[in-house]
């Protein structure tokens, strides 16, 4: 399978222009077509990449690549400045509410990782910030859901609230802050069950419980392994939510990840967290840098620009 | 829409948009194709084949290339192949192993309560092995599935040796003269070496204790991922000889495209499609509607 590198495709045009002094048009727009493939490779959405690179042959063309020396690493150093500028800088920072608890709701897709990251997140706020947060199991379709997140507080010593599966979402979510009000939790964590984009039931469930318990951040998590759908699951749970954050998952693996990207063009909500394995303290500020240079195929595009 | 016209019906509407076979309608094939997840290089080599086919043939109308395009999409999926490629491999008297493995979360668990269901439907005597002893509640769901289906499950406690609880399940499969016995077995990604070599593990006690087996090796891919899907059939396939993919999820909005290069470049075809989270969400798998499905969102466009 080609997953190359952005590198490795554009060695051969680079090549060619070295010495050269100047780039042509057509000089760029060969290298322009290896960057948009090399995007596309990576996941990234055929609508993201279009933009994309329209930014980017507008500025290869300009005088600063032009004109320079290194004509050919220009472009390259043009392409990671435009990919970092989309992915934004670091902010991994949780809200804190003015009255305590501060309300967490967590959403996605199915398996995307909600309640693995609900465990993580509890147990991030607990180590770094001295918090004690409580679990609240609002999954009643999913079999073994609320097992899952009791076997999770079980393994951090936390509390988890759960009604079974008779109950109502909403009301778990309503009693669950009753519950850390009495118990001095000063955070309180919303596992929901898994739920595509396009499921107007179960999306107005989310808009209910968003209405009702006023969530100070609403992350929605993302397998970083998404393909093109991205756009369309992060736009939607976007619009009907207004989602403050986005987690990452299974980043570990050997995804390139241009998810990531899709899904900061399209909602331009930051990325706070990175899930890096199944393990409870697997979870991990987002870096945006380093994404970028993973979408484009690793470290050795910032070699070529340090060349430049 | 979980049921669909023919394909080549349908991609006569597609072509009925375009008078000329030009470049704006390659420009909108490649958009389609590369949104749906077939894979860049896939789609630019089908592009080149059809413009040269098109050439080739001396087309114009794009009536006449409709033909050309169900013939290679359907093609790259099936090669030489027919439709027996996505039947299952039931032993007629034996006892039949399934195993059953994949990235986290795609799906493993709830494919096989629908899978149990579907297969005790047929008058099979299904029992399950809960091979994933890592995840908090992996035993809980595989047995409530197994209570939904009706069916018997094997289980060891959390954190056992999913070996062991496979080979138990072998043994109480014998014992109790089940048809089919089908492993789950915990999500893992495919570049986990350790994780990779406990999975070829548990198919080397599977293949002591029954020669032949496992029948078959299911690969439960999620549709939503994009071109990852291909580095997981090429590992997953390396260390437990995939034999087939339940691509789930197909419910939403995503269209699981990976699937043809999958084909094409491994081999492996498609057996079942899941269709939501119930037990009855599970079909087996129909190229030709697979194949509309791409270009719905093009037809969609055409009639608005
Ligand atoms: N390798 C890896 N696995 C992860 C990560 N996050 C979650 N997982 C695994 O992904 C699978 C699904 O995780 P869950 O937390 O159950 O996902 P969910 O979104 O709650 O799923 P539903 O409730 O069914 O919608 C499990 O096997 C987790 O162990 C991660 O960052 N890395
Ligand atoms: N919409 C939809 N959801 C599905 C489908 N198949 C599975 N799911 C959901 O996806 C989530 C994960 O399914 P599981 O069966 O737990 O996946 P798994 O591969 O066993 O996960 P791990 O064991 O954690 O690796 C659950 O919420 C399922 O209900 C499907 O075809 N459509
Ligand atoms: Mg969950
Ligand atoms: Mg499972």
């Amino acid at each position: 399978m080609a997953f190359e590198g952005l590198s490795d495709r554009l060695q051969n045009t680079i090549k060619k222009i070295t010495g050269k002094g100047k780039v042509s048009e057509q000089d760029v727009k060969e290298m322009t077509r290896e960057v948009r493939l090399a995007l596309l490779e990576a996941d990234v959405n055929f609508k993201v990449v279009k933009d994309l690179i329209s930014r980017i042959k507008e500025r290869a063309t300009g005088q600063e690549v032009m004109e320079s020396l290194t004509p050919g690493q220009q472009v390259i150093k043009v392409v990671k400045d435009e990919l970092s500028e989309l992915m934004g800088g670091e902010q991994s920072k949780i809200a804190v509410a003015d009255k305590s608890p501060t309300v967490i709701m967590m959403v996605g897709l199915q398996g995307a990782g909600k309640t693995t990251t609900t465990g993580k997140l509890a147990n991030l706020l607990r180590k770094k910030n001295n918090r004690s947060p409580l679990l609240v199991a609002c999954d009643v379709y999913r079999p073994a859901a609320i097992k899952q997140l009791e076997t999770l507080g079980e393994q951090l010593n936390m509390p988890v609230f759960s009604m079974g599966t008779e109950a109502k979402p909403i009301d778990i979510a309503t009693k669950a802050i009753e519950q850390a009000k009495e118990e001095h939790n000063d955070y309180v964590i919303i596992d929901t069950a898994g739920r595509l984009h396009v499921d107007n039931h179960l999306m107005d469930e989310l808009q209910d419980i968003k209405a009702n318990v006023k969530p100070d951040e609403i992350f929605l998590v993302v397998d970083a392994m998404t393909g093109q759908d991205a756009v369309n699951v992060a736009e939607s749970f976007n619009e009907q939510l207004d989602i403050t954050g986005v987690v990452l998952t299974k980043l570990d693996g050997d995804t390139r990840g241009g998810a990531a990207l899709s899904i900061k063009a399209v909602t331009d909500k930051p990325i706070k967290f990175a899930g890096i394995g199944e393990k409870l303290d697997q979870l991990e500020a987002f870096h945006p840098e380093r994404m970028a240079s993973r979408i484009l195929g690793m470290g050795d595009v910032l070699t070529l620009i340090e060349k430049a | 829409t979980k049921t669909r016209n023919s394909f080549s019906g349908k991609i006569n509407d597609l072509i009925a948009k375009y008078r000329k076979v030009d470049e704006d309608f390659f420009e909108e094939l490649e958009e389609v194709l590369i949104t749906a997840d077939v894979g860049v290089m896939t789609v630019m080599d089908l592009i080149d084949e059809l413009k040269m086919e098109v050439k080739r043939r001396n087309i114009k109308d794009t009536q006449d290339v409709k033909e050309v395009i169900s013939e290679k999409l359907v093609d790259i999926y099936y090669g030489d192949d027919d439709e027996e490629i996505e039947k299952l491999n039931l032993q007629q008297d034996n006892l039949t192993v399934l195993l059953v493995v994949g990235v986290n979360g795609a799906g493993k668990t709830t494919s096989i309560g629908k899978l149990a269901y579907q297969l005790k439907s047929e008058g099979k005597k299904v029992m399950l092995a809960a091979g994933d002893t890592f995840r908090a509640g992996a035993i809980e769901q595989l047995e409530v599935w197994g209570e939904r289906a009706g069916v018997d499950i094997v289980k060891q406690g959390a954190g056992s040796d999913p070996a062991a609880v496979i080979f138990d399940g072998i043994k109480a499969a014998k014992t109790r003269d089940a048809d089919v016995l089908i492993c789950d077995t915990a999500g893992r990604l495919q570049n986990k070496v350790n994780l990779m070599n406990e999975l070829a593990k548990v198919k080397r006690v599977i293949e002591r204790e029954i020669p032949g087996a496992p029948h078959e090796v299911l690969l439960v891919l999620d549709a939503t991922t994009g071109q990852n899907a291909m580095s997981q059939a090429k590992i997953f396939s390396e260390a437990t000889n995939v034999s087939g993919i339940i691509l789930t999820k197909l419910d939403g909005t995503a269209k699981g495209g990976i699937v043809l290069a999958i084909r094409n470049e491994l081999g492996i075809p498609v057996k079942y499609v899941g269709l939501g989270e119930k037990m009855t969400d599970l079909q087996k798998f129909n190229a030709d509607a697979f194949v509309f499905g791409l270009f719905a969102d093009m037809l969609e466009d055409e009639n608005a």
